[in-house]
């Protein structure tokens, strides 16, 4: 139950700050696409950065342990086609999971859309999961990290994360004052 | 009518989802999600409509094996992101109910979101994961695999933008 509380806690949180940004807005997220709006990259990168740098420095201060954190298990070829995939439909409906449902929650129906395909698809998977079961197994790497896989310290890795992210966000502020 | 609230700073806003996803690793040691849940609920349709078909397919069953998958994790935390969102929106004046005040997308704009929406449950069911479960969480995480998924999809974004231009006029 109280594991349930927290998780709708969250997700409140999650789409607030979503529908804060813009992103239930398709014209919105389908322009970082088209260079016209960089709200998704800002958005991602600065989060991304932010829980990043929350957990080494968590962990360096003991405030947390890194190494009890689930690490989403890779499979080389499958995310690989996966992320193309998923591309392709993004671009197509300038939504992704999370934010078409802040898109219906705004009123949106182009939200509902994609959420009924969403549906389809996974459903879809599902189906022909006897099929395609050794696709999706195959390359697996397990709980690999670019620390493991580069054989650098965790602290590198975030410094340089870091510096690549922040040159990006540095890249796009200087693009947007120049227009 | 009413003009609408501005978004939010989105460097800020982007802070404050940080915060979020790490207040969820610390609070229950893993990231946020979403199409788990479609996943979760597809699974629960079709355990409900026909057992055998779910039986048959280990993707289905691994969602049915843990209790209920209309009270997964996910699938409540999907349920505080819709009630989150149209709370903020209609806090800040930015409800935008279709028909009513905003433009009506054209019938080849809904189409296009469904194709969309069932590109990316092919793709997320794949990879196990999209851009909140595994490029945004297993990204921080610095996931090999989250990352490779991410460069995949803006890859592919990029690559198709131009084809599909007449969508996004």
């Amino acid at each position: 139950m109280n594991d349930l509380l927290i998780a709708g806690g969250i997700g409140v949180a999650f789409g607030w700050a979503l529908e804060c940004a813009g992103l239930g807005d398709p014209p919105k997220l389908a322009g970082q696409f088209y260079l016209r709006d960089f709200t998704v990259l800002k958005v991602m990168l600065s989060a991304m950065l932010t829980a990043m740098l929350g957990v080494f420095w968590g962990g360096r201060l003991d405030m947390l342990d890194p190494g009890a954190l689930y690490v989403p298990e890779t499979y080389l070829l499958p995310q690989l086609v996966g992320g193309l995939v998923f591309g392709l439909g993004f671009v197509l409906s300038g939504l992704c999971p999370g934010t078409s449902c802040v898109a219906l929650a705004s009123g949106r129906i182009e939200g509902a859309a994609t959420m009924l395909g969403l549906f389809a698809g996974v459903l879809l998977v599902g189906l022909a999961f006897p099929a395609i079961e050794p696709f999706y197994r195959s390359t697996p790497h397990g709980p690999l990290t670019i620390q493991r896989l580069a054989d650098l310290p965790y602290g590198v890795v975030v410094a340089l994360v870091t510096v690549v992210a922040v040159s990006m966000l540095a890249w796009i502020a200087k693009r947007e004052a120049a227009r | 009518m009413r003009p609408l609230r501005p978004y939010a700073e989105p460097h800020a806003t982007g802070v404050c989802l940080g915060l979020v996803l790490l207040a969820c690793f610390v609070l229950t040691g893993q990231g946020l999600g979403a199409s788990g849940a479609f996943a979760s609920v597809a699974s629960g349709v079709v355990g409900a409509v026909s057992p055998e078909t779910a039986a048959h397919s280990a993707y289905f069953r691994s969602y049915l094996q843990d209790g209920s998958p209309w009270t997964a994790w996910l699938v409540v935390e999907i349920i505080g992101v819709l009630v989150g969102a149209a709370a903020s929106a209609a806090l800040a004046g930015r409800m935008r109910p279709t028909f009513v005040r905003a433009v009506r997308p054209s019938g080849g704009r809904l189409f296009a979101g469904v194709a969309g929406g069932i590109l990316m449950g092919v793709g997320a069911a794949l990879a196990r994961g999209c851009t909140s479960g595994l490029a945004l969480s297993g990204g921080a995480l610095l996931s090999v695999g989250a990352w490779i998924f991410m460069v995949a999809l803006f890859l592919a974004g990029f690559l198709a933008a131009p084809l599909v231009r007449r969508l996004w006029p």
